[in-house]
């Protein structure tokens, strides 16, 4: 892998694949939106019904294309519209941040936030706070693995 | 109860047929389900109806060619369905219990027979070992077992050198080999009830001997040390896809694996046919892009989708032309899942599969 200058970090822009749950955090990343609440461009939304609907494995076909964090949002604990969803997402994300540890990879890429549609400064603050924590670690090193 | 078998003739393999008959002629099963001797001479799970051809049934012989529990599951899994027995070895005995939590299996009308399990050789060992030795294979390996519990094997299947769950106790019927001295007696573990319809008598199960515990406590150790070398490369400079860079995705490890069941696993679906200008999109992104591509997606998916339930019966390893410690990386993972989820496959039926249950209570830190 090649080495990342000093001048390079700096100017690298993270970017982050995040799924989000249409209901909550979506909502609450509209609300950012309405409100003017100003966050960083390094992020891509896409929509799901329910964070109980992310398979893990576009969590990982995004992680081994390169994306340099993804995060997952869905409605705080209690507050799902279909009951579970995101306590059986809350396992799943768990297992599959073990997995991707046993395998050498670096599973701090990968975080799950509760968001609620009313929450729109709390959804602008959580990307902030990603994407200077992705900048810190540098580009995700499978962004140049061609042979996986 | 435990019960014990007269051995003839030092053949206990003549008494372990005599008691697999009773079954098929008392009619506890309508059909049984065992490794059975070809007429060439080699060994593969058969389903047996005629009580008559069971003197070619040959459970000892230490050779495991695929994990029968998929088979078990086959024969029970839906109405109408026979009533049935299956010699199983512990590996296979865990995997059916996996697959029965996921509806692949049924325990209903299937009473599991297991064997104590010193260890097998892969098919093409066992034929070759069996040709040059003059008595059977399975005397040596058990004898080991009680003699010198804790020197290793190094002919056996990889897996079977790093397991330490060489008995599987829940099963209504064991075989206890471990236990028994086999030129005299067999000793069998069977249900009280079952007993009875066997109209065997004998006497209250007691506890394990200590050969097996230094038995276990030595694989035990093997496995540590495979763990550490394979963690060292997953972890070092080599990663996951180091450790894979010569799978050519034929999926064997999948096929053969007991507890990846689907029917239309994603892998072999469309969903990985891509237009050829994606194919290019990749390749323009990353400099070049490995043909196949979504090598490590596979591996990681398959862990992701049933490294909590992998029994670590190695037959994926066995498959693979590549010969990778596939079999080990699944291990080496799958434990610290399981730990995680305070789970081990195939150690209770009613114990549900971690990824569709939860607690509402737990992990509570997490995403806030
Ligand atoms: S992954 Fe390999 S060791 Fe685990 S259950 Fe499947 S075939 Fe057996
Ligand atoms: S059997 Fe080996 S070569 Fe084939 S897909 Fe599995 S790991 Fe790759
Ligand atoms: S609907 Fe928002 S997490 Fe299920």
């Amino acid at each position: 892998m090649a080495e990342t200058t000093k001048a390079e970090t700096t100017q690298f822009e993270p970017k982050i694949i995040a799924f989000l749950c249409n209901w909550c955090t979506y909502t609450g990343a509209d609300l950012a939106g309405t409100s003017r609440l100003q966050y960083p461009p390094n992020i891509r939304i896409i929509r799901l019904m329910c964070s109980g609907a992310v398979d893990p494995m576009y969590v990982l076909r995004a992680t081994l294309g390169g994306a340099d964090g993804v995060l997952i949002g869905g409605c705080h604990p209690g507050d799902c519209h279909y009951q579970e969803g995101n306590y059986k997402a809350r396992r799943r994300v768990i297992a599959l941040k073990e997995i991707l540890k046993s395998a050498g990879f670096d599973e701090e890429r990968i975080w799950l936030r509760w968001i609620s549609a009313s929450e729109g400064a709390r959804f602008a603050e959580t990307v902030r706070e990603m994407t200077e924590a992705m900048r810190a670690k540098g580009p995700n090193p499978m962004k140049q693995a061609w042979a996986v | 109860m435990k019960i014990s078998l007269s051995v003839e003739n030092r053949n206990p393999l003549a008494t372990l047929q005599n008691f697999l008959k009773s079954f098929l002629e008392r009619q506890i099963v309508d059909v049984l389900l065992t490794p059975m001797r070809t007429p060439s001479n080699s060994v593969t799970p058969a389903l047996v109806s005629d009580p008559a051809l069971l003197n070619r049934a040959d459970p000892l012989a230490p050779v495991l060619p695929v994990n029968a529990a998929t088979w078990a599951g086959k024969i029970s899994l839906r109405q109408p369905r026979p009533k049935a027995a299956a010699v199983l070895r512990p590996c296979e005995a865990r995997a059916l219990v996996e697959l029965t939590k996921m509806a692949q299996a049924s325990l209903d009308d299937l009473l599991v027979i297991a064997l104590d399990c010193a260890g097998t050789y892969t098919p093409a060992t066992f034929l070759h070992k069996q040709m040059q030795n003059d008595h059977p294979l399975w005397v040596d390996l058990y004898a080991a077992v009680c003699q010198k519990p804790e020197s290793p094997n190094l002919e056996l299947r990889p897996a079977c050198q790093i397991c330490e769950q060489p008995v599987f106790e829940s099963a209504p019927i064991r075989l206890c080999l471990f236990e028994s001295d086999l030129e005299r007696t067999l000793i069998v573990e069977v249900r009280d009830e079952i007993a009875q319809k066997l109209n065997l008598t004998g006497e209250a199960t007691n506890g394990r001997s200590p050969e097996i515990e230094a038995f276990i406590a030595a694989r035990t150790q093997a496995r540590d040390r495979a763990f550490a070398e394979i963690r060292a490369r997953l972890e070092g400079e080599e990663g996951i896809a180091g450790v894979f860079a010569a799978c050519i995705r034929c999926h064997n490890c999948m096929t053969v694996c007991p507890i990846c069941y689907c029917k239309t696993c994603v892998f072999r679906s469309h969903v990985f046919d891509h237009d050829p200008m994606k194919y290019v999109q990749w390749a323009r992104q990353k400099g070049a892009q490995r043909m196949p591509p979504d090598t490590m997606l596979f591996h990681l998916t398959r862990q992701n989708h049933m490294a909590l339930s992998c029994v670590g019966c190695g037959m994926c390893t066995d498959a693979c032309p590549s010969e990778l410690p596939v079999g080990l990386v699944f291990r080496a993972v799958a434990q610290r899942l399981q730990h995680t989820f305070d789970y081990l496959p195939g150690r209770k039926v009613e114990e549900p599969l971690p990824l569709i249950t939860f607690r509402a209570d737990e992990w509570t830190e997490v995403g806030e």
